[in-house]
């Protein structure tokens, strides 16, 4: 008896709170769970964007004091990237390293997801943004996947403040400053975010040995040349195209160099702003060239990333593969040297160029040692720091000059010289919805071959995207 | 209940103010008090989250910012017409086909045979169960290195003799699209095997030595014994591990995620893998909340009519 009033004195309390949590469940929980939870999603950005505007008219005297000389600081910087590997985290490292030396008391928080081309990242990145808790400053492609998405929801900052008292605006092409730049939501022109380097996407890589040795003595310039090459290398029990599409994203790549080869610079670039209709004879032919060239692939490209392709050629049992100049820094770190590049079949003159960003989020806790890391990357040292390491060019015109091996020397002088056109795998022409139902298409492509059924896929994804 | 108190207040009156006061006895609302956080925690995180999963999926948010305008059945429209969708569910209805049948067999002719008595009884059963305490992703992991067409399996049944001389023609597992989910199959079954086993070893140990003996006596072989006697006693364990098994197959997303990723043409993709990519790398999240819907149907279909059963089974006794 003792006991049970001892439990009950005890139990009651506990009652009375849970009693009155059930009573909330009762009436909130259940009739408004869903409103509730819908405007506290819906709020997040207005509410993000008013502390945010106030950071803004702050922000404007904190870049000056910044931008003059700014060193230390002290807290924390939290980036996020997906270089995890090889030459890009030893760039990011360099990256690190100098930031360091103006800002020793800056605890850097490396939050670096792996996963090719950044899909695994990108969803790690959209559910902290979403979830209110935004790194400091976070790695995004140029141009539409950035523009369609962080900036249309409102949860990046306009850097044009940084871009005028930096000078970027005079440092980076008219090319690049075309596709960081855009419409926010309050309908003005901005800067959303700053350009590190620049890749390309549209290179043909080849075994210099395996070529020459077959009687080939040029690596092929148009599609007409690359399947008289390839028979004859297949003849010989060569691969002649070594392809890893494990993750999709390289065979999605392999289709966009061919679609810039068949369509050429306007065709191509139309595509992505309803210029060029996607039922077109000419993305015929491309999806026709595209599965001719299927026909050249290595037979295991489906369990190999495009790395371990990449091994095949090293090794000499295959002879060239179609992917983005990452590759260069990949032969470098597996020490091969016996290489020769070329621009993919029919893109002779053309940039196809994707560039990795640095932007600022609405709500970063460190607001403003994140401005000095974009200063940094945006600025000469840092650019010529990061990219001989990353094994990409620098997107400011006045850098360049440094430890560039002969690939790099190569595309620095192309960059200056060739049409640019944007890469739809790495997120530069379409938002990333497209890109994925792109890359969705193209992934079914590889095994239906079905020329008619991919177009109509490839014509509904335009038509849901381009609105 | 009523009548025993009713009994209580006529034997000891002075109880009576008592009990007119607390309608609800104390164990009650002990009990209730007791189970109330829990409730209330899987009425916000688990149902609370389904409701607003289905009404996302019936609204427009098609980017990252999000969008209520109301759409009706248009996503579940559009989902079904889109070929990467089609191909997924028929790559979960014949993974679910395989995995079941695979798994059930296996599991049954284990525990079949180390209820023979045999000497280290307990070595097998651990060696059989330690599968089930690696993770999924390990397990695709070590799979996706066993079944590479260029390494691995290849290469053992290439030293037996057992391939063609010409590298190229080795079979390609789940690199070949007519292969593909089911080379997800072996290694989900390699995992999952063991766990049948050990509720079937359980359900046979529960079969009392008496109804062997009866059988033996009324002179049934002990094929006709196990056919006759122990199947039919083991089918509510049989039931379980469908539903066990079933669910796991329906939301399989870690083991083709780390082991194949979607496949050539789609050829290992399954519509979690399809969820994740739709949401997280094309920002359709009402696509994706569509797709978690359909999934939720389908593990219903099959939990639903469980628990149904259960219930009666339970009313009875």
């Amino acid at each position: 008896m003792e006991l049970k009033r001892r439990v009950m004195l005890a139990a009651a309390p506990l009652t009375a709170v849970s009693m009155l949590l059930t009573a909330c469940g009762g009436t909130d929980a259940a009739s408004t769970a869903i409103p509730a939870a819908a405007t506290a999603v819906a709020t997040m950005a207005p509410g993000a964007a008013a502390g945010a505007a106030t950071a803004m008219t702050g922000a404007a005297t904190v870049v000056a004091t910044n931008v003059t000389g700014m060193t230390g600081g002290t807290g924390k910087l939290e980036m996020f990237s997906w270089w995890t590997t090889g030459g890009e985290e030893a760039g990011l490292k360099a990256l690190y390293a100098l930031y360091k030396t103006d800002h020793a008391n800056v605890e850097i928080v490396n939050q670096a997801v792996a996963g090719a081309a950044g899909s695994d990242a990108k969803a790690v990145l959209k559910a902290r943004m979403l979830g209110g808790d935004p790194p400091d400053s976070f790695q995004v492609h140029m141009g539409h996947e950035l523009l369609d998405g962080y900036v249309a929801a409102g949860q990046v900052e306009p850097l044009d403040d940084l871009y005028k008292s930096e000078g970027f605006d005079k440092a980076f092409p008219q090319g690049v400053l075309d596709i960081v730049s855009g419409k926010g939501p309050d309908g003005v022109q901005h800067f959303w975010s700053v350009p590190v380097n620049i890749h390309r996407a549209n290179v043909l890589w080849y075994n210099k040995t395996v070529l020459s040795a077959n009687g080939i003595t040029s690596p092929p310039a148009t599609f007409a040349d690359f399947f008289k090459d390839a028979d004859i290398l297949k003849a010989k029990g060569i691969t002649p195209l070594a392809l890893g599409d494990k993750v999709p994203f390289a065979s999605a790549h392999l289709f966009e160099t061919v679609l810039v080869g068949t369509l050429g610079v306007d065709g191509y670039k139309g595509l992505w702003t309803g210029g060029t209709k996607w039922d077109a004879a000419k993305v015929t032919e491309a999806l026709n060239n595209f599965k001719k060239m299927l026909g050249y692939i290595n037979s295991d490209h489906a369990a190999l990333t495009w790395d371990q392709a990449n091994d095949q050629l090293i090794a000499g049992k295959a002879a060239m593969t179609i992917m983005g100049d990452w590759v260069d820094a990949d032969y470098k770190a597996k020490k091969f040297t016996d290489y020769g590049w070329a621009n993919a079949p029919g893109t002779a003159g053309v940039y196809d160029a994707l560039s990795d960003t640095f932007a600022l989020p609405k709500g970063a806790k460190d607001h403003d040692n994140a401005l000095a890391w974009l200063k940094l990357a945006g600025s000469r040292a840092g650019q010529d720091a990061f990219n001989p390491l990353k094994g990409s060019i620098p997107a400011r015109i006045d850098a360049g000059q440094g430890d560039y091996d002969a690939y790099l020397k190569s595309a620095i002088t192309d960059w200056k010289k060739d049409t640019i056109v944007p890469s739809v795998v790495h997120g530069a022409a379409a938002k990333d919805g497209w890109a994925q139902a792109y890359t969705d298409a193209v992934n079914t492509f590889v095994t239906s071959q079905d020329v008619a059924a991919t177009q109509k896929s490839l014509v509904q994804a335009a038509a849901d995207n381009l609105k | 209940m009523n009548r025993v108190h009713q009994e209580a207040t006529v034997a000891v009156p002075a109880a009576l103010p008592q009990i007119r006061k607390a309608p609800i006895s104390r164990d009650r609302l002990i009990s209730i008090a007791l189970i109330s956080p829990s409730i209330l925690a899987i009425a916000v995180f688990v149902y609370g989250f389904i409701a607003q999963t289905a009404w996302v999926s019936l609204v427009k948010w098609d980017n990252l910012k999000p969008d209520y305008t109301f759409v009706g059945l248009y996503n579940y429209d559009r989902l079904f017409q889109n070929q990467r969708f089609q191909i997924d569910l028929t790559n979960t209805l014949v993974f679910t086909v395989l995995f079941i049948i695979a798994c059930l067999g296996i599991g049954l002719l284990l525990a079949t045979l180390l209820d023979q008595k045999i000497r280290f009884e307990a070595l097998f059963r651990n060696i059989f169960m330690f599968p089930l305490a690696v993770s999924f992703i390990v397990t695709g992991v070590a799979w996706r290195w066993l079944l590479t067409p260029s390494s691995g399996v290849n290469l053992i049944l290439n030293a037996l003799g057992l391939l063609n001389k010409d590298p190229n023609k080795w079979p390609g597992w789940f690199t070949d699209p007519t292969f593909g989910i089911k080379a997800v199959v072996i290694a989900a079954v390699w995992q999952m095997s063991g766990y049948v086993m050990a509720m079937y070893l359980a359900g046979l140990r529960g079969i009392p030595e008496e109804l062997r003996e009866a059988a033996r006596v009324d002179g049934a072989t002990e094929w006709q014994i196990f056919r006759r006697v122990i199947f039919p006693l083991l089918q509510p364990i049989t039931l379980s591990a469908v539903i066990i098994l079933g669910h796991i197959s329906l939301k399989i997303f870690d083991l083709t995620k780390s082991m194949t990723g979607p496949g050539a043409g789609f050829s290992t993709d399954v519509p979690a893998l399809f969820m994740y990519d739709t949401t997280f790398s094309g920002s359709h999240f009402s696509q994706g909340a569509a797709i978690a819907m359909v999934l939720l149907f389908f593990v219903s279909l099959l939990i639903i009519p469980y628990l149904i059963y259960n219930f009666r089974t339970e009313v009875q006794t």
